[in-house]
């Protein structure tokens, strides 16, 4: 029985390790999903965190210069400023009137600022539903 | 046609049906003309099927755009060879495709089985019929791809497609769907054989050796799936990353890691007769995956980047999932007296313990990228908020596990089974050991110092000189003998034990991969607004873009900077990386332009003209080091595999699996 023993304790030595990476893991990357809604009424207490918002990009607001990005989000007449400055590229399907999700943090200021953008129908391998007036009726 | 099509397929479901029923009678009943129909309406839903395809995949070609599923997935302008991709490109095609696929391992499996394992096969065939049966549900009455258009009661066709996704038209993602979804499907043969021989009490491991070539073949084909679509995302994504921790990546990981932990396992129960249940947990645990993985990526219950329009099949794929776990679970535990162990751990330091701890860190993987692909849906059920957690979770829990997994992939081969002495230790591990810390030493003392990627290194030379050496010894015995050059003994020794050597070659592939990984710590990158003419300078490479070409084709129009390379000074030539916008689906896309070589990639993508000032052009560049060692690797990893597959010329035969009889059985049934 003493190799189980030794068995057991690598086992739980291993296993321990793991989820303490994954704790500290996931409390250093954690992002709380929130609507442009919620978090215009957070105020102070959005400041720092890790958030993620999701919106429409209004028509015409995206703004190229230099290393930053900058655009409107749109969603339910609510809107947020949001400047990207990130290492990625912007996915091809960013562009006006694309769902976007924004990963990043509030500055004081009001404005979000991104370090991550996702545009939600991208390489989507079909077009979501209403996101383009339907080609077809399909029926029968 | 269309309506021939749907014919077919309600007709295959019917059989589908009657061939569920009849083999699961046939087999309690013990009726062999019941069981024989079974089979054979195996063989006739196979032809159903293929018929069906053959129909869509003509509609496709010919832009039959009365179908609405052409129409929303392909254009005339298409090349063809996308217009016969479009068969996977969207989601009914896709799961008629996934439908066709099982039905072709199917009938092979019914086809090589016709003589042999009797006693289990009709419940082989329920299994795989029943799988067959929900897609078939989902093929001909949730998302049947040969629905026409109509306005009012009239057929119409629509003028043009809209063509299939501009980021799908790359010829890696051509193929990646296929490759996965062979490695996906094929799952559910092993499945079927380890709970058929759990529900009639097979004695002894008959599945295991039927389904071995099996198993590897779809590990094979998930592994290709997997590679093929990191290398798209490479070059198609534009953001340089072959691997995001998105959650349909993930998905298609899951079952790999299972899988590939089933592979190492069940030598253990081959020549151990142990951890029976463990790997009976496995098996299932890979099918269920396999399957949850197409659900992830097709309901939309978890948000990503490339999933499926959102659909009202998730419900059935949750149905289906929560069937094969009550399933499974209950056979398992039913059984569990006839999958007793046959022997014990004897000790830390053996093959035995190597092959536990791979399998635990394997699951373990497995669990903590479940748990992070899942955690926003859990945490929106426990807190009520929804909270993803991104790559680095990912990376924090992986690094450490593949890391330790690489270790483990050169000692444990070399550890004997039951207990290694210290003196065989010693002999195996001396120079591996001191050729790995010497190369740190090196890297420590030319400036590097990011820790994984030391660790790494070290680890990776480790264990390419155990596999070397492997082969060296190996060979020298041959060539002592017969007096033979140094390949031709190598090759006579991969020839004589197919699995080991071809093993061998699959971990050196896996250890040039993580040479590829570790030069991520590396990554250099530039986003800068240049004229024409400016020069801007990242890593050892000067840039120029020296002009902005446009131009126009029938499928998209395409603009390109010209940019001139100078690396340390010395001109290397131009590269264009281009965007397009696709005319059909009024997408556009980027095309970067990469510059491979095996010690760094340049990469470069054009973002477009800056909105403040058009005469600048936005340009992202990026120096990716050692990259390519992952697309070697992976061939590596591709032909080991391969080489696995090929029969031994030495037929081994385990002492343990004729004590049980299996031999004996078998040749009984040969004769």
């Amino acid at each position: 029985m003493k190799q189980y023993g030794k068995f057991a304790a690598l086992i739980v030595v291993i296993v321990g390790t793991l989820v303490w990476l994954a704790a500290a893991g996931i409390n250093e990357t954690k992002t709380y999903y929130k609507t442009i809604e919620e978090l215009n009424q957070m105020g102070e207490a959005a400041l720092g965190k890790r958030l993620r918002v999701a919106g429409d990009v209004a028509s015409g607001s995206i703004v190229r210069s230099g290393r930053e990005v900058r655009f409107v989000l749109v969603q339910n007449d609510h809107k947020l400023t949001v400047i990207y400055n990130g290492v990625d590229p912007l996915p091809d399907t960013f562009r006006d009137g694309a769902q976007a999700l924004a990963d990043g943090k509030l500055g004081s200021d009001g404005v979000f600022r991104a370090s991550r953008i996702q545009a939600k129908c991208a390489s989507k391998y079909e077009a979501a539903p209403g996101a383009k007036p339907a080609a077809t009726r399909a029926g029968l | 046609m269309e309506n021939l099509g749907s014919l077919a397929v309600l007709l295959a479901f019917c059989l589908g049906v009657y061939a569920f029923l009849g083999s699961l009678i046939g087999g309690w009943k013990n009726k062999p003309y019941l069981v024989a129909s079974a089979e054979r309406s195996v063989l006739a839903i196979w032809f159903l099927l293929t018929v069906a395809s053959a129909i869509l995949v003509t509609a496709l070609l010919t832009s039959d755009f009365r179908l609405a599923y052409v129409a929303a997935h392909s254009n005339r302008a298409m090349p063809t060879l996308y217009k016969f991709a479009a068969w996977w490109g969207g989601q009914e095609g896709s799961l008629l495709f996934w439908s066709w696929l099982l039905a072709c391992y199917n009938a092979v499996v019914v086809l090589t089985n016709r003589r042999k394992h009797r006693r289990i096969m009709p419940y082989v065939t329920a299994i795989l019929v029943a799988t067959q049966v929900f897609f078939l549900i989902l093929n001909a009455f949730v998302a049947s791809p040969f629905r026409v258009l109509a306005v009012g009661r009239e057929v119409t066709a629509v003028p043009d497609g809209r063509g299939l996704n501009p980021l799908l038209q790359y010829w890696a993602m051509a193929l990646h769907p296929p490759t996965l979804y062979l490695g996906f499907v094929g799952f559910v043969v092993p499945y079927a054989f380890a709970m058929a021989s759990l529900i009639t009490r097979e004695p002894g491991d008959a599945w295991i050796h039927t389904t071995r070539r099996w198993t590897l073949v779809t590990w094979l084909f998930q592994s290709c799936g997997i590679l093929l679509g990191a290398g798209w995302a490479y070059a198609v994504l534009g953001w340089g990353g072959y691997w995001a921790w998105d959650p349909v990546e993930n998905a298609s990981l899951l079952p790999w890691l299972t899988a590939t932990a089933f592979l190492h396992s069940v030598m253990m129960q081959e020549k151990k007769g142990m951890m029976k249940v463990w790997n009976m947990v496995l098996v299932a645990a890979t099918f269920w995956l396999c399957i949850f993985g197409t659900f992830l990526t097709r309901s939309g219950v978890v948000s990503s980047v490339h999933a499926f329009a959102q659909s009202p099949i998730g419900m059935y794929f949750v149905v289906f999932l929560a069937i094969i776990f009550a399933v499974s679970v209950y056979l398992i535990l039913d059984r569990l007296d006839y999958l007793k162990s046959e022997a014990r751990l004897e000790s830390v330091i053996s093959r035995e313990s190597s092959f536990l701890f791979n399998n635990l860190i394997l699951v373990a993987s497995c669990f903590a990228v479940l748990w992070g692909t899942l955690f926003p849906v859990i945490s929106e059920a426990f807190t009520g908020e929804k909270i993803s957690v991104g790559p680095p979770f990912f990376n924090r829990v992986n690094i450490p596990i593949g890391l330790f997994l690489l270790f483990l992939t050169g000692v444990g081969p070399l550890f004997a089974w039951r207990r290694t002495s210290l003196e065989s230790l010693k002999r195996n591990f001396l120079w591996p050991s001191v050729a790995g810390l010497s190369l740190i030493a090196v890297l420590v003392a030319l400036g590097v110092r990011h820790f994984y990627a030391l660790v790494c290194f070290g680890l990776c030379l480790f264990v390419a000189w155990t596999i070397v050496a492997e082969f060296y010894k190996g060979s020298r015995a041959i060539r002592a003998r017969t007096g033979q050059n140094w390949l031709a003994a190598a090759v006579e020794l991969t020839h004589r034990n197919t699995r080991r050597y071809g093993g061998y070659i699959v971990h050196m592939g896996i250890v040039l991969m993580f040479i590829g990984f570790a030069g991520a710590a590396f990554n250099k990158h530039a986003t800068v607004e240049v004229r024409m003419g400016d020069t801007f300078r990242i890593g050892r490479y000067d840039l120029r873009v020296l002009d902005l070409r446009e131009g126009d084709n029938e499928n998209y129009s395409w603009q390109h900077a010209v940019i001139e390379v100078r690396q340390d000074g010395r001109p290397v030539g131009t590269l264009e990386p281009e965007r397009r916008f696709y005319k059909a689906s009024e997408q556009p896309t980027s095309e970067v332009a990469i510059r491979r070589r095996l010690n760094e990639d340049l990469y470069l993508n054009y973002a477009g003209l800056s909105n403040e000032d058009p005469s600048k052009a936005v340009i992202q560049a990026y120096v990716f080091p050692l990259v390519s060692w992952i697309w070697i690797g992976s061939a590596t990893l591709i032909f080991g595999c391969l080489i696995c597959l090929i029969p031994s010329k030495t037929r081994r035969e385990y002492p343990r699996t004729q004590v049980v009889g299996v031999v004996e059985r078998y040749a009984a049934v040969e004769k």
